[in-house]
């Protein structure tokens, strides 16, 4: 396996100062969209991320040049709807590549453009992220006077306006059919799918929506092609991605791997282990939307493939550590008061599911519980499988289960008459 | 912001969009920017603006957790406490802020008007926990002594 020389992504740890454009130029910036515009039809452009192998860093996971080869060609308005909502618990990633090279999001952004046919991007980021984005903006400002956006790009018949655009503080609005309902200014709820965002999308229109993350990988492959980005990672996960680590470990932060390496390098080489020398007891490799991995396994390979067939997803793949000496039911309480605040309510089952799992932690913490706790707790969860309107409700479910699967004795030592 | 003066700002952030309720949260943020709340006038004018129906725009007020119909201390200090930090400390900390200021566990307002402190859900800084924003600005890694020096600070700074 290859191991990575420098960033391909957080070129800025190597790179001081490639968030000016100066700087970003001297080191291959905009090289891959001159590129684009000069030798590539906007369909090669997506035939090479096709080939690349590059995958939705956002959450899903799903094929990025598939997703925008379902763009209908001949509609005459599209969009690039960027997401930067980032709200996942244990997730940021896509901040710091707003903040330290923020040139190849743009870049990215625009490539994205040119290959679908969209000649105006919003990037969504969330209310949070206002001061961020005022550096952001002036990357922004700093590409359109070097002629990398707006009208006529580099003297060809390419024109792109890229706009910010701030939520106010609504995780949801990172599901990617809500960001379109918000930027709309409307609640921002879920959209029912089909017809997908390709098809009708922003205002009705084809739209790409993609994670930060996703379209940073993007100049890379098309400035070296896909072999090139293909000799990272694995055959059905190729390329890099940004692992943000964090909880009960040594050094946390964002470290940019190829996919497959194994979780040891992540959690030890990386991080430091636990601190001081603590054993894992569990990790949440998605954030909130995870179901919890038992133990650690230092050969767990980190790629979409290996982490599905262990039960979990690579999610966004952001790995929150808990050491032997966290109360796993206080940790799965704090999940679960995360998704009743964030569910939106447009569903029964989110909503009230939610409330009362909410309702009976609250008596397990606080030593009140009643003798069939844990199965309630797993009757409203079978309740809420597959009724939820949205993810949302499927991810609250998943630390649930999988904390009293793997670890029901601490549930079940707060039962009535049982020790503590 | 008075109402002449955020209906100018939005002329210019009307031009990214096609339709006019695109801007309905920048317009919110507008007429919030001053006193860190909406009035009920400000929901009125918000929707008079962009031809919303005002039913619509308290609902949206609602729903999003950046806009308050209550009034807020001048610096508004949201800390972090969900889990990632929470594993970090970030909860005793908490605690030790409110008590610090003089204000119940869960927090609250001081009462001389200056200060709002409340927990919030992740705030995509876990890595450098415990972390707060202080009116949208972040501040990380903090420990008591440098947060006790940011409030002394801003105390000065609401004096001038
Ligand atoms: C509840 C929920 C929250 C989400 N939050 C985010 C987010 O904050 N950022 C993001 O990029 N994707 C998020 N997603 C995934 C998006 O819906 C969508 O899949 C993604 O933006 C597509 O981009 P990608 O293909 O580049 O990953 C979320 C999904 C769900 C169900
Ligand atoms: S599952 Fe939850 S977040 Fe999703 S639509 Fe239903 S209530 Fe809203
Ligand atoms: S959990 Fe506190 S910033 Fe993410």
């Amino acid at each position: 396996m290859v191991v990575l020389r420098e960033h391909i992504l957080l070129r800025h740890r190597d790179i001081p100062d490639i968030g000016s454009l100066e700087v970003y130029l001297a080191h291959g910036g905009y090289q891959a969209l001159a590129k684009a515009l000069r030798t590539l039809s906007p369909g090669q452009v997506i035939e090479l991320v096709k080939a690349s192998g590059l995958r939705g860093r956002g959450g899903a996971g799903f094929p990025t040049g598939l997703k925008w080869s379902f763009v209908p060609q001949d509609a005459p308005t599209k969009y690039v709807v960027v997401n930067a909502d980032e709200s996942e618990p244990g997730t940021f990633k896509d901040r710091e590549i707003i903040e330290g090279n923020p040139h190849q999001l743009l870049e990215g952004t625009a490539l994205c453009a040119y290959a679908i046919g969209a000649r105006v991007a919003y990037i969504y980021g969330r209310g949070e992220f206002r001061h961020l984005f005022a550096g952001l903006q002036r990357a922004i400002d700093e590409a359109y006077q070097a002629g990398w956006l707006g009208q006529n790009i580099q003297g060809s018949d390419f024109s792109l306006d890229v706009y910010l655009h701030l939520g106010a503080g609504a995780y949801i609005c990172g599901e990617e059919t809500a960001l379109l309902e918000s930027l709309e200014g409307k609640l921002g709820m879920p959209r029912a799918r089909p017809p997908f965002p390709a098809q009708v999308g922003l205002y009705g229109q084809p739209t790409v929506v993609n994670n930060v993350e996703t379209l940073a990988n993007v100049p890379p492959i098309v400035r070296h092609g896909p072999e090139w980005y293909r000799q990272f990672g694995t055959e059905r996960s190729p390329g890099v991605k940004i692992f943000c680590l964090s909880g009960c470990i040594t050094r946390p932060g964002n470290y940019e791997l190829p996919l497959g390496v194994p979780l040891r390098v992540l959690i030890e080489e990386c991080g430091g282990g636990a601190p001081d020398g603590r054993a894992i007891q569990a990790i949440l490799p998605s954030g909130a939307s995870s179901l919890l991995l038992p133990g650690y396994n230092p050969e767990l390979r980190l790629d979409y493939e290996s982490l599905q067939a262990a039960g979990a997803a690579l999610g966004s793949a952001s790995f929150v550590v808990l050491d032997e000496t966290v109360d796993i039911v206080w940790a799965v309480s704090k999940v679960i008061r995360f998704f009743e605040h964030e569910s939106c309510g447009k569903c029964t089952p989110c909503r009230e599911g939610t409330y009362w799992m909410v309702d009976v932690y609250r008596r397990l913490l606080e030593g009140r519980a009643w003798p069939d706790d844990v199965e309630l707790l797993l009757s409203i969860a079978d309740q809420m499988d597959g009724n939820c309107f949205c993810a949302l409700g499927e991810f609250a479910i998943c630390p649930v289960r999988s904390s009293i699967q793997h670890f029901r004795p601490a549930y079940e030592a707060r039962l009535p008459g049982r020790g503590a | 912001m008075a109402a002449q003066d955020w209906r100018q700002a939005l002329q210019t952030v009307l031009q990214k969009y096609p339709r006019k309720e695109s801007a309905v949260l920048e317009a919110l943020y507008l007429a919030q920017r001053d006193k860190n709340y909406l009035s009920d006038a400000d929901i009125r004018a918000v929707a008079e603006v962009l031809e919303m129906p005002v039913t619509e725009v308290e609902a949206l007020v609602g729903f999003y957790s950046l806009f308050r119909r209550q009034p807020t201390g001048k610096y508004l200090i949201q800390v972090c406490t969900d889990l990632p930090c929470a594993l970090r400390g970030a909860e005793a900390f908490y605690k030790r802020l409110c008590a610090r200021l003089g204000l119940p566990p869960e927090g609250g307002t001081t009462p001389d008007g200056l200060f709002t402190v409340e927990e919030v859900v992740c705030l995509a800084a876990c890595d450098r926990a415990p972390v707060a924003q202080i009116n949208l600005q972040y501040y990380e890694n903090l420990t008591d002594e440098a947060m006790d020096a940011l409030i002394a600070r801003l105390r000065e700074q609401a004096q001038e």
